[in-house]
Protein backbone atom coordinates (compact mmCIF):
# COMPACT_ATOMS: atom_id res chain seq x y z
CA UNK A 1 0.00 0.00 0.00
CA UNK A 2 1.65 3.50 -1.02
CA UNK A 3 2.10 5.81 2.14
CA UNK A 4 -0.44 8.12 2.51
CA UNK A 5 0.96 11.82 3.12
CA UNK A 6 0.60 12.55 6.88
CA UNK A 7 -2.44 14.72 7.56
CA UNK A 8 -0.45 15.48 10.94
CA UNK A 9 3.05 15.21 11.07
CA UNK A 10 4.35 15.95 15.26
CA UNK A 11 8.54 15.90 14.99
CA UNK A 12 10.67 16.15 17.92
CA UNK A 13 8.34 17.76 19.77
CA UNK A 14 9.28 19.02 23.50
CA UNK A 15 7.04 20.43 25.99
CA UNK A 16 6.72 22.07 29.52
CA UNK A 17 4.57 23.04 32.43
CA UNK A 18 6.77 25.40 34.02
CA UNK A 19 10.07 23.97 34.97
CA UNK A 20 9.66 20.55 34.60
CA UNK A 21 10.06 19.17 31.45
CA UNK A 22 7.23 16.91 30.30
CA UNK A 23 7.74 15.79 26.34
CA UNK A 24 10.96 14.37 25.12
CA UNK A 25 11.48 14.48 21.47
CA UNK A 26 7.78 12.96 20.49
CA UNK A 27 7.40 12.38 16.65
CA UNK A 28 4.12 10.52 15.41
CA UNK A 29 2.33 11.11 12.23
CA UNK A 30 -1.21 10.96 11.65
CA UNK A 31 -2.54 10.09 7.83
CA UNK A 32 -6.21 11.28 6.51
CA UNK A 33 -8.89 9.03 7.29
CA UNK A 34 -6.80 7.17 10.16
CA UNK A 35 -7.72 6.83 13.81
CA UNK A 36 -4.59 6.67 15.72
CA UNK A 37 -4.33 6.11 19.11
CA UNK A 38 -1.73 7.01 21.77
CA UNK A 39 -1.29 4.20 24.56
CA UNK A 40 1.00 4.58 27.87
CA UNK A 41 0.70 4.45 31.31
CA UNK A 42 -1.27 7.54 33.38
CA UNK A 43 1.41 10.46 32.74
CA UNK A 44 3.54 9.18 30.44
CA UNK A 45 2.72 12.53 28.56
CA UNK A 46 -0.34 11.25 25.99
CA UNK A 47 -2.78 14.22 27.19
CA UNK A 48 0.12 16.70 26.97
CA UNK A 49 1.15 15.87 23.48
CA UNK A 50 -2.60 16.58 22.44
CA UNK A 51 -2.75 19.96 24.22
CA UNK A 52 0.83 20.63 23.15
CA UNK A 53 -0.11 19.62 19.17
CA UNK A 54 -3.41 22.10 20.31
CA UNK A 55 -1.18 24.51 21.40
CA UNK A 56 -2.81 24.69 25.17
CA UNK A 57 0.93 24.29 26.45
CA UNK A 58 2.55 27.39 25.13
CA UNK A 59 6.12 26.50 25.83
CA UNK A 60 7.48 23.38 23.36
CA UNK A 61 9.49 23.52 20.65
CA UNK A 62 9.95 20.83 17.66
CA UNK A 63 7.67 20.72 14.84
CA UNK A 64 3.76 20.21 14.40
CA UNK A 65 2.58 20.25 10.78
CA UNK A 66 -1.07 19.92 9.72
CA UNK A 67 -1.44 19.66 6.30
CA UNK A 68 2.25 20.72 5.23
CA UNK A 69 1.60 23.78 7.35
CA UNK A 70 3.98 25.03 10.62
CA UNK A 71 1.56 25.29 13.58
CA UNK A 72 4.17 25.15 16.45
CA UNK A 73 4.41 29.15 16.37
CA UNK A 74 0.50 29.49 16.45
CA UNK A 75 -1.80 30.36 20.01
CA UNK A 76 -4.35 27.90 20.38
CA UNK A 77 -7.28 29.64 18.89
CA UNK A 78 -5.10 30.11 15.27
CA UNK A 79 -4.40 26.21 15.31
CA UNK A 80 -8.18 25.53 15.94
CA UNK A 81 -9.05 27.88 13.13
CA UNK A 82 -6.57 25.80 10.76
CA UNK A 83 -8.80 22.56 11.32
CA UNK A 84 -8.17 20.96 14.34
CA UNK A 85 -10.52 20.78 16.85
CA UNK A 86 -9.84 19.14 20.56
CA UNK A 87 -12.05 17.36 23.02
CA UNK A 88 -10.12 17.35 26.57
CA UNK A 89 -10.26 14.57 29.36
CA UNK A 90 -12.15 16.70 31.48
CA UNK A 91 -15.03 17.59 28.37
CA UNK A 92 -14.59 20.86 29.28
CA UNK A 93 -19.15 21.66 29.30
CA UNK A 94 -19.63 24.95 30.35
CA UNK A 95 -21.87 25.61 33.66
CA UNK A 96 -22.77 28.87 32.32
CA UNK A 97 -23.85 27.66 29.21
CA UNK A 98 -27.14 25.60 27.97
CA UNK A 99 -26.68 22.67 26.25
CA UNK A 100 -27.39 24.35 23.01
CA UNK A 101 -25.08 26.89 23.77
CA UNK A 102 -22.14 24.72 24.61
CA UNK A 103 -22.91 23.08 20.89
CA UNK A 104 -22.53 26.13 19.17
CA UNK A 105 -19.63 27.93 21.20
CA UNK A 106 -16.51 25.97 19.64
CA UNK A 107 -15.96 28.27 16.13
CA UNK A 108 -16.98 27.08 12.70
CA UNK A 109 -13.24 26.80 10.77
CA UNK A 110 -14.49 25.33 7.51
CA UNK A 111 -17.23 24.62 5.67
CA UNK A 112 -18.67 21.00 5.92
CA UNK A 113 -18.87 20.22 9.48
CA UNK A 114 -21.64 18.54 11.02
CA UNK A 115 -25.45 20.32 11.07
CA UNK A 116 -27.13 20.02 14.31
CA UNK A 117 -29.55 17.39 12.84
CA UNK A 118 -26.82 15.04 11.97
CA UNK A 119 -25.34 15.96 15.39
CA UNK A 120 -28.69 14.96 16.95
CA UNK A 121 -28.65 11.84 14.73
CA UNK A 122 -25.52 10.01 16.08
CA UNK A 123 -26.70 11.72 19.72
CA UNK A 124 -30.12 11.51 20.30
CA UNK A 125 -30.32 12.46 23.97
CA UNK A 126 -28.92 15.94 23.34
CA UNK A 127 -31.51 17.21 21.04
CA UNK A 128 -34.40 16.79 24.09
CA UNK A 129 -31.70 18.69 26.68
CA UNK A 130 -30.63 21.37 24.72
CA UNK A 131 -32.51 23.97 27.48
CA UNK A 132 -30.86 21.95 30.13
CA UNK A 133 -27.87 23.33 32.05
CA UNK A 134 -24.48 21.91 30.45
CA UNK A 135 -23.37 20.28 33.66
CA UNK A 136 -26.74 19.58 34.79
CA UNK A 137 -26.54 16.55 31.59
CA UNK A 138 -25.01 13.06 32.70
CA UNK A 139 -21.38 12.15 32.57
CA UNK A 140 -22.46 10.04 29.06
CA UNK A 141 -24.69 12.46 27.89
CA UNK A 142 -21.31 15.45 28.91
CA UNK A 143 -19.12 13.39 26.75
CA UNK A 144 -21.85 12.77 23.73
CA UNK A 145 -21.93 16.94 23.72
CA UNK A 146 -18.11 17.17 24.28
CA UNK A 147 -17.70 15.28 21.02
CA UNK A 148 -20.51 16.51 19.40
CA UNK A 149 -19.97 20.20 20.06
CA UNK A 150 -16.56 20.02 17.54
CA UNK A 151 -17.90 18.32 14.96
CA UNK A 152 -20.00 21.37 13.99
CA UNK A 153 -16.50 23.05 13.29
CA UNK A 154 -15.51 21.49 10.02
CA UNK A 155 -12.39 20.25 11.57
CA UNK A 156 -11.54 17.11 10.06
CA UNK A 157 -8.85 16.28 12.45
CA UNK A 158 -10.00 15.27 16.10
CA UNK A 159 -7.89 15.23 18.78
CA UNK A 160 -10.12 13.05 21.70
CA UNK A 161 -8.39 13.11 25.09
CA UNK A 162 -10.25 9.66 26.85
CA UNK A 163 -13.30 9.92 25.36
CA UNK A 164 -14.84 6.91 27.46
CA UNK A 165 -13.42 7.74 31.17
CA UNK A 166 -15.82 7.42 33.83
CA UNK A 167 -18.77 5.86 31.88
CA UNK A 168 -21.07 3.07 31.89
CA UNK A 169 -20.35 0.30 29.32
CA UNK A 170 -23.15 0.66 27.24
CA UNK A 171 -22.01 4.23 26.86
CA UNK A 172 -18.76 3.04 26.06
CA UNK A 173 -20.22 1.22 23.26
CA UNK A 174 -22.32 4.30 22.28
CA UNK A 175 -19.35 6.45 21.84
CA UNK A 176 -17.49 3.41 20.30
CA UNK A 177 -19.96 3.38 17.38
CA UNK A 178 -19.86 6.92 17.22
CA UNK A 179 -16.10 6.85 16.55
CA UNK A 180 -16.37 4.35 14.13
CA UNK A 181 -18.82 5.77 12.14
CA UNK A 182 -16.87 9.26 12.20
CA UNK A 183 -14.15 7.25 10.63
CA UNK A 184 -16.54 5.85 7.94
CA UNK A 185 -17.41 9.68 7.23
CA UNK A 186 -13.15 10.50 6.73
CA UNK A 187 -12.55 12.24 9.88
CA UNK A 188 -8.82 11.64 11.00
CA UNK A 189 -9.04 10.72 14.72
CA UNK A 190 -6.00 11.21 16.84
CA UNK A 191 -7.30 9.44 20.49
CA UNK A 192 -6.10 9.16 23.82
CA UNK A 193 -7.35 6.16 25.55
CA UNK A 194 -6.59 3.89 28.98
CA UNK A 195 -9.32 1.50 27.74
CA UNK A 196 -7.37 -0.82 25.25
CA UNK A 197 -10.18 -2.99 24.50
CA UNK A 198 -12.11 0.41 23.26
CA UNK A 199 -9.22 1.34 21.38
CA UNK A 200 -8.92 -1.98 19.53
CA UNK A 201 -11.72 -1.62 18.04
CA UNK A 202 -11.38 1.44 16.39
CA UNK A 203 -7.55 1.91 15.62
CA UNK A 204 -5.51 1.92 12.58
CA UNK A 205 -2.09 2.62 14.55
CA UNK A 206 -0.96 2.83 17.89
CA UNK A 207 2.13 4.74 19.60
CA UNK A 208 3.21 3.47 22.45
CA UNK A 209 4.48 6.74 25.26
CA UNK A 210 6.41 6.57 28.48
CA UNK A 211 8.05 9.26 30.14
CA UNK A 212 7.22 11.69 27.56
CA UNK A 213 8.80 9.46 24.86
CA UNK A 214 7.31 7.51 21.93
CA UNK A 215 8.60 4.07 23.00
CA UNK A 216 7.29 1.91 20.56
CA UNK A 217 5.25 2.21 17.13
CA UNK A 218 2.55 -1.10 15.62
CA UNK A 219 -0.28 -0.87 13.11
CA UNK A 220 -3.59 -2.65 13.97
CA UNK A 221 -2.88 -5.42 12.32
CA UNK A 222 0.52 -6.47 14.39
CA UNK A 223 -1.70 -6.08 17.33
CA UNK A 224 -1.64 -9.72 18.33
CA UNK A 225 2.03 -10.29 17.62
CA UNK A 226 2.83 -7.12 19.84
CA UNK A 227 0.19 -8.73 22.73
CA UNK A 228 3.23 -9.61 24.80
CA UNK A 229 5.21 -6.72 24.41
CA UNK A 230 1.82 -4.66 25.42
CA UNK A 231 1.02 -5.51 28.14
CA UNK A 232 4.80 -5.12 29.43
CA UNK A 233 4.10 -1.66 28.46
CA UNK A 234 1.00 -0.85 29.62
CA UNK A 235 1.29 -3.02 33.06
CA UNK A 236 -1.95 -5.09 32.65
CA UNK B 1 -49.19 66.86 52.24
CA UNK B 2 -49.64 63.52 53.92
CA UNK B 3 -47.31 62.23 56.62
CA UNK B 4 -46.43 58.27 56.56
CA UNK B 5 -44.73 56.97 59.92
CA UNK B 6 -44.85 60.61 60.90
CA UNK B 7 -42.39 61.91 58.17
CA UNK B 8 -43.97 63.99 55.46
CA UNK B 9 -44.32 62.34 52.19
CA UNK B 10 -42.64 65.00 50.08
CA UNK B 11 -39.34 64.25 52.67
CA UNK B 12 -39.66 60.41 51.71
CA UNK B 13 -40.21 60.17 48.21
CA UNK B 14 -37.82 62.81 47.72
CA UNK B 15 -34.96 60.61 49.73
CA UNK B 16 -36.58 57.80 47.61
CA UNK B 17 -35.50 59.51 44.20
CA UNK B 18 -31.97 60.50 45.37
CA UNK B 19 -31.54 56.86 46.69
CA UNK B 20 -32.98 55.82 43.32
CA UNK B 21 -30.11 58.40 41.68
CA UNK B 22 -27.26 57.09 43.45
CA UNK B 23 -28.45 53.68 42.70
CA UNK B 24 -28.42 54.11 39.25
CA UNK B 25 -24.62 55.13 39.31
CA UNK B 26 -23.88 52.52 42.04
CA UNK B 27 -25.58 49.83 39.45
CA UNK B 28 -23.85 50.91 36.03
CA UNK B 29 -20.61 51.16 38.25
CA UNK B 30 -20.72 48.07 40.08
CA UNK B 31 -21.78 46.47 36.76
CA UNK B 32 -18.81 47.31 35.31
CA UNK B 33 -16.70 46.25 37.76
CA UNK B 34 -18.47 42.68 37.80
CA UNK B 35 -17.74 42.83 33.97
CA UNK B 36 -14.14 43.44 34.02
CA UNK B 37 -13.36 41.00 37.58
CA UNK B 38 -15.76 38.15 35.36
CA UNK B 39 -13.45 38.26 32.22
CA UNK B 40 -9.74 40.01 33.91
CA UNK B 41 -10.28 38.58 37.32
CA UNK B 42 -9.10 41.97 37.91
CA UNK B 43 -10.48 44.38 40.34
CA UNK B 44 -10.57 47.83 38.30
CA UNK B 45 -9.51 50.21 41.19
CA UNK B 46 -9.27 52.94 38.20
CA UNK B 47 -12.92 53.00 37.73
CA UNK B 48 -13.43 55.64 39.84
CA UNK B 49 -11.20 57.50 37.70
CA UNK B 50 -12.79 56.44 34.42
CA UNK B 51 -16.04 57.58 35.58
CA UNK B 52 -14.05 61.04 36.55
CA UNK B 53 -12.84 60.86 33.19
CA UNK B 54 -16.28 60.42 31.45
CA UNK B 55 -17.73 63.51 33.03
CA UNK B 56 -14.32 65.20 31.93
CA UNK B 57 -14.62 64.09 28.67
CA UNK B 58 -18.30 65.58 28.11
CA UNK B 59 -17.45 68.89 30.14
CA UNK B 60 -13.95 69.26 27.58
CA UNK B 61 -16.06 68.02 24.66
CA UNK B 62 -18.02 70.99 25.58
CA UNK B 63 -15.97 73.60 26.21
CA UNK B 64 -13.63 73.14 23.34
CA UNK B 65 -15.86 71.60 20.62
CA UNK B 66 -19.13 72.80 21.39
CA UNK B 67 -19.97 68.96 21.42
CA UNK B 68 -23.20 69.08 23.55
CA UNK B 69 -24.40 66.14 26.15
CA UNK B 70 -26.66 63.79 23.94
CA UNK B 71 -23.54 63.17 21.41
CA UNK B 72 -21.27 63.42 24.42
CA UNK B 73 -23.05 60.69 25.82
CA UNK B 74 -21.72 58.37 22.93
CA UNK B 75 -18.59 60.00 22.30
CA UNK B 76 -17.04 60.08 25.62
CA UNK B 77 -17.66 56.31 26.67
CA UNK B 78 -15.96 55.76 23.38
CA UNK B 79 -13.17 57.84 24.24
CA UNK B 80 -12.59 56.30 27.36
CA UNK B 81 -13.31 52.71 26.54
CA UNK B 82 -10.44 53.08 24.15
CA UNK B 83 -8.05 54.69 26.69
CA UNK B 84 -9.36 51.35 28.56
CA UNK B 85 -8.32 49.22 25.73
CA UNK B 86 -5.16 50.78 25.40
CA UNK B 87 -4.40 50.20 29.76
CA UNK B 88 -5.71 46.63 28.70
CA UNK B 89 -2.98 46.50 26.01
CA UNK B 90 -0.11 48.17 27.47
CA UNK B 91 -0.34 47.10 31.27
CA UNK B 92 -2.89 44.87 32.41
CA UNK B 93 -2.11 42.42 29.76
CA UNK B 94 1.46 41.68 30.82
CA UNK B 95 -0.02 40.89 34.71
CA UNK B 96 -2.17 38.38 33.30
CA UNK B 97 -0.49 35.44 34.78
CA UNK B 98 0.56 36.89 37.88
CA UNK B 99 -1.27 37.06 41.55
CA UNK B 100 -4.89 39.43 41.17
CA UNK B 101 -2.53 41.54 43.68
CA UNK B 102 -1.33 43.42 40.85
CA UNK B 103 -3.69 44.04 38.81
CA UNK B 104 -4.77 45.89 41.67
CA UNK B 105 -2.16 47.59 42.70
CA UNK B 106 -1.66 48.52 39.09
CA UNK B 107 -5.41 49.81 38.57
CA UNK B 108 -4.71 51.67 41.80
CA UNK B 109 -2.06 53.63 41.15
CA UNK B 110 -3.32 54.28 37.99
CA UNK B 111 -6.63 56.27 39.28
CA UNK B 112 -3.81 58.03 41.69
CA UNK B 113 -2.04 59.23 38.75
CA UNK B 114 -5.21 60.04 36.44
CA UNK B 115 -6.94 61.72 39.68
CA UNK B 116 -3.17 63.70 40.27
CA UNK B 117 -2.73 65.25 36.45
CA UNK B 118 -6.58 65.97 36.39
CA UNK B 119 -5.95 67.82 39.70
CA UNK B 120 -3.13 69.69 38.86
CA UNK B 121 -4.82 70.82 35.40
CA UNK B 122 -8.40 71.84 36.58
CA UNK B 123 -8.12 72.76 40.41
CA UNK B 124 -10.42 70.62 42.91
CA UNK B 125 -13.01 72.61 42.88
CA UNK B 126 -16.19 71.21 40.45
CA UNK B 127 -16.42 72.70 36.77
CA UNK B 128 -20.62 73.40 36.27
CA UNK B 129 -21.98 71.15 33.55
CA UNK B 130 -25.47 71.99 32.25
CA UNK B 131 -28.33 70.08 32.33
CA UNK B 132 -29.60 69.41 28.58
CA UNK B 133 -32.03 72.26 28.04
CA UNK B 134 -34.67 69.54 26.43
CA UNK B 135 -34.48 67.92 30.03
CA UNK B 136 -34.70 71.22 31.97
CA UNK B 137 -37.64 71.55 34.30
CA UNK B 138 -39.36 68.96 35.99
CA UNK B 139 -43.28 68.15 36.36
CA UNK B 140 -45.42 67.34 39.51
CA UNK B 141 -46.39 64.11 40.55
CA UNK B 142 -49.41 65.56 43.29
CA UNK B 143 -47.14 63.87 46.27
CA UNK B 144 -43.61 65.16 44.75
CA UNK B 145 -41.59 67.52 42.20
CA UNK B 146 -39.77 65.05 39.69
CA UNK B 147 -37.13 66.71 37.86
CA UNK B 148 -36.63 65.42 34.28
CA UNK B 149 -33.36 65.14 34.18
CA UNK B 150 -33.22 62.74 37.41
CA UNK B 151 -36.33 60.68 35.57
CA UNK B 152 -33.94 60.57 32.41
CA UNK B 153 -31.03 59.15 34.48
CA UNK B 154 -32.86 56.31 36.28
CA UNK B 155 -34.55 55.52 32.91
CA UNK B 156 -31.31 55.36 31.00
CA UNK B 157 -29.03 53.40 33.71
CA UNK B 158 -31.98 50.98 33.96
CA UNK B 159 -31.91 50.12 30.18
CA UNK B 160 -27.88 49.70 30.18
CA UNK B 161 -27.95 47.65 33.02
CA UNK B 162 -30.87 45.20 31.71
CA UNK B 163 -29.17 45.78 27.65
CA UNK B 164 -26.03 44.65 29.35
CA UNK B 165 -27.68 41.90 31.21
CA UNK B 166 -28.96 40.65 28.19
CA UNK B 167 -26.29 40.84 26.13
CA UNK B 168 -24.21 38.44 28.37
CA UNK B 169 -27.06 36.26 29.35
CA UNK B 170 -28.91 35.95 26.51
CA UNK B 171 -26.86 36.25 23.35
CA UNK B 172 -24.50 34.42 21.42
CA UNK B 173 -21.46 36.93 21.72
CA UNK B 174 -22.51 36.76 25.61
CA UNK B 175 -22.25 32.88 26.27
CA UNK B 176 -18.63 33.37 24.26
CA UNK B 177 -18.10 35.79 27.30
CA UNK B 178 -19.52 33.53 30.16
CA UNK B 179 -18.00 30.79 28.57
CA UNK B 180 -14.17 32.33 28.47
CA UNK B 181 -15.23 33.95 32.11
CA UNK B 182 -15.54 30.20 33.01
CA UNK B 183 -12.46 28.24 31.02
CA UNK B 184 -10.21 30.46 29.25
CA UNK B 185 -7.70 28.13 28.02
CA UNK B 186 -10.58 25.83 26.23
CA UNK B 187 -12.19 28.91 24.69
CA UNK B 188 -9.15 29.35 22.77
CA UNK B 189 -8.66 26.09 21.68
CA UNK B 190 -12.61 26.46 19.94
CA UNK B 191 -10.61 28.88 17.83
CA UNK B 192 -12.28 32.14 19.87
CA UNK B 193 -9.88 34.66 20.39
CA UNK B 194 -9.92 35.36 23.53
CA UNK B 195 -7.32 38.02 24.26
CA UNK B 196 -8.96 40.39 22.23
CA UNK B 197 -12.26 39.44 23.88
CA UNK B 198 -10.96 40.15 27.02
CA UNK B 199 -9.25 43.52 25.63
CA UNK B 200 -12.77 44.65 24.31
CA UNK B 201 -14.72 43.49 27.66
CA UNK B 202 -12.30 45.79 29.56
CA UNK B 203 -13.02 48.53 27.16
CA UNK B 204 -16.38 47.68 27.70
CA UNK B 205 -16.71 47.88 31.42
CA UNK B 206 -14.72 51.40 31.03
CA UNK B 207 -17.01 52.58 28.77
CA UNK B 208 -20.00 51.97 30.87
CA UNK B 209 -17.96 53.77 33.98
CA UNK B 210 -17.56 57.49 31.53
CA UNK B 211 -21.32 56.66 30.23
CA UNK B 212 -22.11 57.06 34.24
CA UNK B 213 -19.66 60.04 34.24
CA UNK B 214 -21.58 61.70 31.40
CA UNK B 215 -24.74 60.98 33.02
CA UNK B 216 -23.55 62.45 36.85
CA UNK B 217 -22.42 65.53 34.68
CA UNK B 218 -25.12 67.96 35.25
CA UNK B 219 -26.04 66.35 38.70
CA UNK B 220 -22.83 66.82 40.53
CA UNK B 221 -20.26 69.21 39.59
CA UNK B 222 -17.10 67.73 37.67
CA UNK B 223 -14.43 67.49 39.85
CA UNK B 224 -11.14 65.38 39.96
CA UNK B 225 -11.99 63.29 42.66
CA UNK B 226 -15.80 62.75 42.01
CA UNK B 227 -14.89 59.27 41.35
CA UNK B 228 -12.58 58.13 44.30
CA UNK B 229 -15.67 59.57 46.36
CA UNK B 230 -18.38 57.47 44.56
CA UNK B 231 -16.17 54.75 44.09
CA UNK B 232 -15.40 53.37 47.96
CA UNK B 233 -19.62 52.92 48.05
CA UNK B 234 -19.66 51.01 44.68
CA UNK B 235 -16.68 48.22 45.82
CA UNK B 236 -19.07 47.96 49.19
CA UNK B 237 -21.96 47.31 46.62
CA UNK B 238 -20.00 45.08 44.54
CA UNK B 239 -18.81 43.16 47.94
CA UNK B 240 -22.71 42.48 49.10
CA UNK B 241 -23.71 41.86 45.68
CA UNK B 242 -20.90 39.33 44.83
CA UNK B 243 -18.00 39.84 42.48
CA UNK B 244 -18.71 38.59 38.91
CA UNK B 245 -23.05 38.13 39.63
CA UNK B 246 -24.06 40.52 36.71
CA UNK B 247 -27.63 40.45 37.98
CA UNK B 248 -26.45 40.72 41.68
CA UNK B 249 -24.30 43.99 40.62
CA UNK B 250 -27.55 45.76 39.08
CA UNK B 251 -30.29 44.64 41.59
CA UNK B 252 -27.77 45.53 44.65
CA UNK B 253 -26.24 48.75 43.17
CA UNK B 254 -30.48 49.88 42.62
CA UNK B 255 -31.50 48.27 46.06
CA UNK B 256 -28.55 49.90 47.98
CA UNK B 257 -29.12 53.67 46.64
CA UNK B 258 -32.43 53.02 47.95
CA UNK B 259 -31.63 51.74 51.67
CA UNK B 260 -29.32 54.53 51.56
CA UNK B 261 -32.02 57.20 50.69
CA UNK B 262 -34.47 55.73 52.99
CA UNK B 263 -31.89 55.61 55.85
CA UNK B 264 -31.33 59.51 55.57
CA UNK B 265 -35.38 59.72 56.34
CA UNK B 266 -35.66 57.69 59.29
CA UNK B 267 -32.06 57.81 61.12
CA UNK B 268 -30.21 60.71 59.26
CA UNK B 269 -26.43 59.81 61.01
CA UNK B 270 -26.46 56.09 59.39
CA UNK B 271 -26.98 57.13 55.96
CA UNK B 272 -23.36 57.28 55.17
CA UNK B 273 -22.28 54.36 57.29
CA UNK B 274 -25.28 51.87 56.41
CA UNK B 275 -23.94 50.75 52.95
CA UNK B 276 -20.56 49.54 55.07
CA UNK B 277 -22.85 47.96 57.50
CA UNK B 278 -24.41 45.96 55.53
CA UNK B 279 -21.56 45.13 53.98
CA UNK B 280 -19.71 43.92 57.00
CA UNK B 281 -23.22 41.67 57.91
CA UNK B 282 -22.91 40.01 54.19
CA UNK B 283 -19.13 39.05 54.78
CA UNK B 284 -19.94 37.48 57.81
CA UNK B 285 -23.08 35.50 56.48
CA UNK B 286 -22.70 35.08 52.92
CA UNK B 287 -18.79 35.94 52.23
CA UNK B 288 -19.26 35.45 48.43
CA UNK B 289 -22.11 38.07 48.52
CA UNK B 290 -25.69 37.72 48.42
CA UNK B 291 -26.01 36.86 44.28
CA UNK B 292 -22.25 35.28 44.16
CA UNK B 293 -21.13 31.81 43.41
CA UNK B 294 -19.37 30.41 46.17
CA UNK B 295 -16.28 28.19 45.48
Amino acid sequence: MPEAPALLAVKELEAWYGESHVLHGVTLDVRTGEVVTLLGRNGVGKTTTLKAVMGIIESRTGSVRFEGKELIRLSSDAIARSGIAFCPEERGIFSSLDVKENLLLPRQVRPGGLDLDRIFALFPNLRERLNSQGTKLSGGEQQMLAIGRILRTGARLLLLDEPTEGLAPVIVEQIGRTIGALKAQGFTILLVEQNFQFAAALADRYYVMEHGRIIDHFAAADLKASTEKLHDYLGV
Amino acid sequence: MFEIFGIPSQALFGQLLLGLINGSFYALLSLGLAVIFGMLNVINFTHGAQYMMGAFAAYLLLQHAGIGYWPALVIAPLLIGATGVVIERLFLRRLRKLDPLYGLMLTFGLALVIEGLFRNVYGSSGLPYQVPESLEGGRNLGFMFLPNYRAWVIVLSLAVCLATWYGIERTRLGSYLRAATENPVLVRAFGINVPRMVTLTYGFGVALAALAGVMAAPIYNVSPQMGSDLIIVVFAVVVIGGMGSIMGAIVTGFALGVVEGLTKVFFPEASNTVIFVIMAIVLLVRPAGLFGRTG
